[in-house]
């Protein structure tokens, strides 16, 4: 098969991309690294979308990612809104001192 | 040339993916994380998604990773501090990511097996035309909920942001 690529190969890409984004998540404590991280973790939803709808010869699976990276943009203009005004109150980027509903 | 290609573009992909969970600053691996949105665009093109990779070096790689680099600069966001995780997570949660990429990937290679390929060139449904035509025809309702939803989120930042202010 010179000329072309296993389905699989670009699902198990996804898959890695997805860990290391839910490691990212899980593992680091400043709040933008962890919003990276879902970003991340979209984008390998993303290939997996596209891989299938190449697999499948629809358009839809385009159409979803589409959809995805408009609630990304959404997200992330809230979301480093957010992140600024915790900033401002508390003076900080570690998630682990942002933790007032804890205690 | 295709399998070249895939394998040149997932090996920068995944290691700038590590390299965005590794590195302790954040700058480092909002760059990092642009390299894997580029590499992925390059693999979109692969699988003849046109328009996708388009929308997402410009959306993604370019939009929404400016406003991260300009949230990390604003706050001038420095390497983050180590905070005490417990012993188990540290021993247990390397191998459990290992074990479970393992088995996603047996899982997805029995799924799949290799008959089934994608060729470059075999889909041409990618192009700017078809998707349009897809995204006002049958998907007109949700294309136009998501600008009720963009609305919101503008609304939103604005007032988060004036909060800020004062």
């Amino acid at each position: 098969m010179p000329n072309a690529v296993p389905l699989s190969w670009y699902l198990i890409l996804s898959a890695v991309l997805f860990a290391l984004g839910v490691a990212g998540f899980l593992f680091r404590r400043n709040i933008i690294t962890v919003f990276m991280s879902i970003e991340l973790m979209l984008n390998a939803v993303n290939l997996t979308f596209i891989a299938f709808s190449n697999f499948l010869k629809q358009v839809d699976g385009q159409i979803f990612t589409f959809f995805v990276m408009v609630v990304a943009a959404a997200e992330a203009a809230v979301g480093l809104a957010i992140i600024l005004t915790v900033f401002k109150n508390r003076a900080t980027l570690q998630i682990d001192e942002v933790a007032s509903m804890k205690n | 040339m295709d399998p070249i290609l895939f394998l040149i573009f997932a090996a920068i992909a995944v290691v700038c993916g590590i390299n965005v969970v590794l590195q302790t600053h954040p700058i480092a691996s909002a760059l990092s994380l642009i390299c894997v949105m580029g590499s992925l665009a390059v693999i979109y093109l692969l699988l003849g998604a046109q328009f996708i990779a388009a929308v997402q070096v410009i959306v993604y790689a370019g939009a929404i990773m400016v406003l991260f680099v300009f949230t990390i600069m604003l706050l001038n966001a420095g390497a983050e501090k180590k905070s005490a995780g417990s012993l188990v997570s540290r021993a247990v949660g390397a191998p459990a990511l290992v074990a479970l990429l393992g088995f996603l990937s047996y899982v997805l290679y029995r799924a799949f097996p290799n008959p089934l390929a994608v060729r470059f060139g075999d889909f041409t449904l990618g192009t700017a035309e078809s998707v349009g035509k897809a995204v006002f025809t049958t998907y007109l309702l949700p294309f136009e909920i998501t600008s009720v939803l963009v609305l919101i989120a503008i609304l939103g930042a604005v007032l988060l942001a004036y909060k800020e202010l004062d």
